[in-house]
C-alpha cells in the first residue's frame, strides 16, 4: 500500500531524487513570479481604470487597455506553469499526496474556484472593453483582483501547513482525525507567508513595470503617458518595500520559534549558543561560518529580543537532518540584502516626492529602478529556496521526508530535460510577446 | 455515501472539461487541417474568436477535477500519477504550449509567426487530449495496480484499450467542436462558415460513432471488466442514450438547427462518462474500492461544503461569461460603449492628511508587530502597516504625479 511509507519506513527508490526536487524548483521559479502579477497588477489596472472613470482623460483609459493586454499574456504563462505544478505535485511527489492530500488538499480545491472567477471575469474584462459601459467594465475587473489574492492565499495556506504541520493525527501511517480547516487557516504558521508574499507581489510588479518604463526615459521616451506608468507602479512598490522588511522581520521570529533548524540554518549556527551572533556574508564550514563579519549578540536580540537569549544550532539535530546550509543562508543573506536595497530606494523615491512634489530628476535614479525588478525577482526566489530548501529533509516538516514522497516511476532525467526546454520556450516566447506588446504605436491623440 | 457525492462531483467537473474544454482542443484540430489562403484563415480565425474568451474557464475545470480527485482520493492520484507518468507529462506538454500559444496570438498579425503559432496550438490541441483519453484507457482496462509506479510505465497507457479511449477523445473533441462553430457561424451569419463547419459536423459524428463502436470488440478482447458493465445495466443504459443522442445530433446538424445540436451532443459525450464510471463499480482501481480509497469523513465534508458554496458564487459568473459568449455580446458588430459622462478633471487633493496618517499607522505597526510577541497584537500590527501603506499611496498620489514636477521638456529624438 502506498500510505504506509513514512517518515521512519525505507526510502522509496528512486536515483533520481535530486533532478526531482530541481524539476519542482524549476516549475517554482517560473511559475511564482507570473503569480506577483496575479496578486498585484490587476489592481493597477483597476486604479489606473478608476482614475479614468473620475476624470474621464483618455490617458489612463490608453494605459489601462495597454496594461491589459499584457495582463492577459501573464496570465496565460501563469495558467500553463501552475497547472505544470499541479500535475507536478501527483507526478513528482505520488506519496506524499496520497499519505495527506485528504489534510492539505482542501486548500487547492479552494484555490480552483478562485482561478475560476479569475478566469472568467478576465475572460469578460479583456473582451468587454469595447462592449460594455464603462462603469460595469471596472466593475468586471474587481472579481479579477479579489481572485488573485484568494488564490494565492491557499497556495500559501498548503505550505504554512507543510512547513507547520497540524490538524491531524497519523496512526500506521494512514492520516485519521483530519480537521482540514484548522491545518489550512487555523495555523500559526501561514500568516507570516501571506502578508510577505502579498507585499512580494505588489515588489515585484511594481518594481518590474516602473523599470520598463525607466529604461524608456533612459531612452528618451518620456511624455505624460510614461510618467503617469512610472509613477502608479512605483508608487506601489515603494509603500510595500519598507514595509516589507518589518514583515520579514516578523517572518523570521516566527521561524525562530517553530522551525528553530531552518534559522540555525538561516544564520549558520554550528552549536546551541547564548547572546547568538550574526555574521554577514562568509561560507559555512565545520559548524561555524568562516570570513563573514559578525556582529555579536544580534541574533539572539532580533530574533528574541533579548541579547542574551540561547539560539539552538545545528548540533541538535542528526546531522542526515539538517539542511543544505549555505544554499539556505547565501538565499537568505541574498534576500535580505536587496529587500534592504529597495526599501532604501524607495524611501529615496518618498522623499523626494515630500519635499520637492515630484518625481526625481537623476539619472541615477531611473538606472537603479531599472535594476530594481530583476532584484525583487532575485528576491523572491531567494526567499522561497530559503523557506524550501531550509525546510529539507522533510516535505511535511518533521513527518515525511522527501525521498519517502518521491515517485518511483524511472524517466526522471527526461522528464526534466523535456520540462526545462519548454521552460526555455516559454520564456523566451512571453518576452517576445511582450516587446511586441510595448513596441505598439499609441493611438492618435495621447 | 459521501465519497459518492464527491465522486459526482468529480465526474461533472470532468464532463464539463471534456464538453467544453474538449471542444476547444477540437476547435485546434479544425485549425490544424484548416487549408491554405484566405478561406483557411477565416476557419482559423473564426475558431479562434469562438474560444478565445472562453478558454481559460474551461481549462480550469481540469484543475478542478484533479484537485477534487488528490483530496477526496489521495491515494487513486498517487497511483495514476506514478504509473501513468509518460501520458501525463505529455499532456502537460500539450497544455504549455497550447496555453503558449493563446498568450501569443494576442501580440501578432504577422502571417508567418501567425502561422507557427497556429501550428503550435494544433499539435497541442491534438497531444493532449489523446493523452487524457489514453490515461482513461488504462483505468478502464485495470491496468493501474494501486501502489507508487506500480504498474508497467509503458504498456500501462500504450494497448489496444488506451488507443481506443485516446482516438476517442481527439475525434469527439472535433466533434463538438465543429458543432458549436457552426451555431456560432450561424448566430453571426457568415453562411461559408456555417457550411465549413456543418460538413466538418457531420464527417467528424460519423468519424467518432465509428470509433465508438469499432471499440466495442477492443473492449470485449482487451478490458473484459469495462465491456461487462458498458454492457449490462446503467452501463447499457449510458451506452444507448449516448447513441441515440448522437445519432440525433447528426439529425440536427444535417437540418441546421445548431443549437439544438449542441446540447444533444453534449449529452452524447457526458452518457459516454456516465457509461464508463458506471462499468467502472465497484473499484476504483483493481482491488480498490470507492469507499476504501475515500479520504477521511472530515475531509469528504469540507469538500462538499467547498464545492457548494465555490458553485453558489461560480455559478452566476459562469452564466454571465457564456451569455456574453453566446449572444453575440463579445462579437466585433456589438454596440459599442458609451463614453463616460467627461468631468472636469480633479487632480490632487489628498496631500498632507493622509501622509500623517500613514505616519501615525507605520508608528502603530511597528510597535504591535515588531516590538510586542504577542499573536493578537500582530494582527492588528499587520493590519496597521498595510494602512500605513496605503495611505501613503493616497498622499503620494501617483496617478496626478506629472502635474506637479513637469520637468522642462527634453527635445525628442
Ligand atoms: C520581493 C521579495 C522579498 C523581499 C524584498 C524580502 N523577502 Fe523574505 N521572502 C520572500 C520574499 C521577499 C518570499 C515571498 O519569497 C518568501 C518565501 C516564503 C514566504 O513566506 O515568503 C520569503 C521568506 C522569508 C523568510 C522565511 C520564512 C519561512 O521560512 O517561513 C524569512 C525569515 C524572510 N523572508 C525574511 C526577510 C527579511 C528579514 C527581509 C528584509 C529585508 C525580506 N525577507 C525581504
Ligand atoms: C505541496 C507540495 C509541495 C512539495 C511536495 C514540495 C516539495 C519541494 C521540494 C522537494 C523542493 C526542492 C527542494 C530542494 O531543491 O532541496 C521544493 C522547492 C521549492 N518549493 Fe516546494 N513543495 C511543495 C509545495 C510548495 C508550495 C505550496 C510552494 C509555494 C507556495 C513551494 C515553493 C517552493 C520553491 C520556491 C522551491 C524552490 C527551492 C529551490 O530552489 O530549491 N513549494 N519544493
Ligand atoms: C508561491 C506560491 C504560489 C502562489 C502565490 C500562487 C498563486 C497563483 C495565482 C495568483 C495564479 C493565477 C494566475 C495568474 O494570475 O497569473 C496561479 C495560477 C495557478 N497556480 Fe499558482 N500559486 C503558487 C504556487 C502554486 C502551486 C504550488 C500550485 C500547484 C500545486 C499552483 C497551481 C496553480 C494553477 C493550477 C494555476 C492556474 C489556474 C488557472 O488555470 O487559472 N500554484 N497561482
Amino acid at each position: 500500500m502506498l500510505s504506509v511509507a513514512l517518515s521512519d519506513s525505507a526510502p522509496v527508490q528512486q536515483s533520481y531524487l535530486l533532478q526531482a526536487r530541481q524539476m519542482q524548483a524549476l516549475s517554482f521559479m517560473v511559475h511564482i513570479p507570473l503569480v506577483c502579477f496575479g496578486i498585484a497588477f490587476p489592481a493597477l489596472v483597476l486604479y489606473v481604470e478608476w482614475r479614468y472613470l473620475r476624470t474621464g482623460d483618455e490617458v489612463y483609459r490608453t494605459l489601462a487597455r495597454r496594461w491589459t493586454k499584457v495582463l492577459v499574456t501573464l496570465f496565460a504563462a501563469g495558467v500553463v506553469t501552475g497547472t505544470i505544478l499541479s500535475f507536478e505535485m501527483a507526478l513528482l511527489w505520488p506519496n506524499f499526496t496520497s499519505t495527506f492530500g485528504g489534510v492539505f488538499g482542501l486548500g487547492f480545491a479552494i484555490e480552483g474556484f478562485s482561478f475560476f472567477l479569475e478566469a472568467i471575469f478576465i475572460g469578460i474584462y479583456v473582451y468587454g472593453w469595447d462592449r460594455l459601459s464603462p462603469r460595469a467594465h471596472f466593475l468586471a475587473g474587481l472579481p479579477i483582483a479579489v481572485a488573485g489574492v484568494l488564490g494565492s492565499v491557499m497556495v500559501i495556506s498548503v505550505n504554512g501547513w507543510m512547513n507547520h504541520p497540524e490538524g491531524f493525527r497519523l496512526v500506521g501511517g494512514r492520516v485519521t482525525d483530519v480537521n482540514p480547516w484548522r491545518a489550512l487557516f487555523g495555523n500559526s504558521y501561514f500568516w507570516h507567508e501571506l502578508v510577505h508574499m502579498y507585499l512580494a507581489g505588489y515588489m515585484v510588479t511594481g518594481f518590474l513595470v516602473a523599470g520598463a518604463y525607466a529604461i524608456g526615459k533612459l531612452r528618451g521616451r518620456w511624455g505624460r503617458y510614461e510618467r503617469i506608468a512610472l509613477a502608479v507602479p512605483l508608487t506601489a512598490a515603494a509603500v510595500a518595500a519598507p514595509v516589507q522588511v518589518l514583515v520579514g522581520d516578523w517572518a523570521a521570529r516566527t521561524v525562530a520559534h517553530d522551525q528553530p533548524v531552518k534559522l540555525a540554518a538561516l544564520e549558520g549556527l554550528g552549536h546551541t549558543t547564548r547572546g547568538a551572533p550574526i555574521h554577514l556574508l562568509g561560507w559555512y564550514t565545520d559548524g561555524r561560518v568562516d570570513y563573514g563579519i559578525e556582529i555579536p549578540r544580534l541574533l539572539s536580540f532580533l530574533a528574541f529580543h533579548s541579547t542574551n537569549a540561547t539560539v539552538q544550532g545545528l548540533n541538535t539535530v542528526p546531522a542526515g537532518d539538517v539542511p543544505p546550509v549555505n544554499v539556505v543562508r547565501i538565499a537568505f543573506q541574498l534576500m535580505v540584502g536587496i529587500g534592504t536595497l529597495l526599501a532604501l530606494l524607495s524611501l529615496v523615491f518618498l522623499l523626494v516626492r515630500w519635499r520637492r512634489g515630484g518625481l526625481p530628476g537623476t539619472p541615477w535614479f531611473y538606472r537603479a529602478l531599472a535594476l530594481a525588478g530583476p532584484a525583487s525577482v532575485v528576491a523572491l526566489i531567494a526567499g522561497w529556496v530559503t523557506t524550501e530548501v531550509g525546510r529539507q529533509p522533510w516535505v511535511v516538516y518533521r513527518i515525511m521526508r522527501t525521498d519517502n514522497a518521491v515517485t518511483g516511476a524511472s524517466g526522471i532525467p527526461v522528464s526534466y530535460a523535456a520540462l526545462a526546454a519548454a521552460y526555455v520556450v516559454l520564456v523566451g516566447a512571453v518576452a517576445w510577446a511582450l516587446r511586441r506588446l510595448a513596441g505598439r504605436p499609441m493611438p492618435s491623440g495621447v | 455515501m459521501l465519497e459518492t457525492i464527491v465522486l459526482l462531483f468529480a465526474l461533472a467537473g470532468l464532463v464539463l472539461y471534456t464538453v467544453l474544454a474538449g471542444a476547444d482542443f477540437g476547435a485546434g484540430l479544425w485549425q490544424l487541417v484548416s487549408g491554405p489562403g484566405g478561406r483557411g484563415r477565416a476557419i482559423r480565425d473564426h475558431a479562434h474568436h469562438a474560444i478565445a474568451p472562453v478558454w481559460e474557464a474551461n481549462h480550469v475545470w481540469l484543475i478542478f477535477v484533479l484537485t477534487v480527485a488528490w483530496t477526496a482520493f489521495p491515494e487513486v492520484v498517487g497511483s495514476l500519477a506514478s504509473t501513468l507518468t509518460v501520458p501525463l507529462s505529455l499532456a502537460a506538454l500539450g497544455i504549455i504550449f497550447r496555453g503558449l500559444a493563446y498568450a501569443l496570438q494576442a501580440a501578432t498579425d504577422v502571417p508567418h509567426e501567425r502561422r507557427v503559432i497556429d501550428a503550435t496550438f494544433a499539435v497541442s490541441s491534438i497531444l493532449t487530449p489523446y493523452m487524457l483519453g489514453a490515461a482513461v484507457g488504462a483505468i478502464a482496462s485495470q491496468r493501474v495496480p494501486v501502489g507508487n509506479a506500480a504498474g508497467d510505465l509503458v504498456t500501462s497507457w500504450v494497448n489496444p484499450t488506451s488507443i481506443l479511449t485516446g482516438c476517442l477523445a481527439v475525434t469527439v473533441g472535433a466533434f463538438l467542436a465543429a458543432v458549436y462553430l457552426a451555431a456560432d457561424a450561424a448566430r453571426l451569419g457568415e453562411l461559408d462558415l456555417q457550411r465549413a463547419f456543418r460538413m466538418r459536423a457531420l464527417l467528424a459524428g460519423v468519424v467518432a460513432g465509428a470509433v465508438a463502436l469499432a471499440g466495442l470488440p477492443v473492449l470485449a478482447h482487451d478490458a473484459r471488466h469495462a465491456y461487462h458493465g458498458l454492457t449490462s445495466g446503467y452501463g447499457l443504459a449510458a451506452v444507448v442514450v449516448s447513441g441515440l443522442a448522437g445519432l440525433g445530433t447528426l439529425a440536427l446538424v444535417w437540418s441546421s438547427r445548431f443549437q439544438l445540436a449542441r446540447i444533444s451532443a453534449a449529452v452524447a459525450v457526458t452518457a459516454i462518462i456516465a457509461g464508463w464510471a458506471a462499468a467502472q463499480r465497484p473499484t476504483v482501481l483493481p482491488g480498490l474500492t470507492l469507499h476504501d480509497a475515500a479520504a477521511p469523513r472530515a475531509t469528504l465534508i469540507a469538500v462538499i461544503v467547498a464545492v457548494v458554496a465555490g458553485g453558489l458564487i461560480l455559478a452566476p459568473s459562469l452564466g454571465l461569461l457564456f451569455r456574453l459568449v453566446l449572444t453575440g455580446g463579445f462579437d466585433a458588430s456589438a454596440r459599442p460603449a458609451a463614453q463616460p459622462a467627461s468631468r472636469t478633471p480633479r487632480y490632487g487633493g489628498t496631500g498632507i492628511g493622509s501622509a500623517r496618517l500613514a505616519l501615525a499607522c507605520l508608528v502603530a505597526g511597528f510597535l504591535l508587530l515588531t516590538v510586542l510577541d504577542n499573536g493578537v497584537a500582530h494582527g492588528f500590527g499587520v493590519v496597521a502597516l498595510l494602512a500605513a501603506a496605503t495611505l501613503t499611496f493616497r498622499a503620494v498620489g501617483p496617478a496626478d504625479l506629472e502635474e506637479a514636477i513637469a520637468p522642462p521638456r527634453r527635445p525628442s529624438g
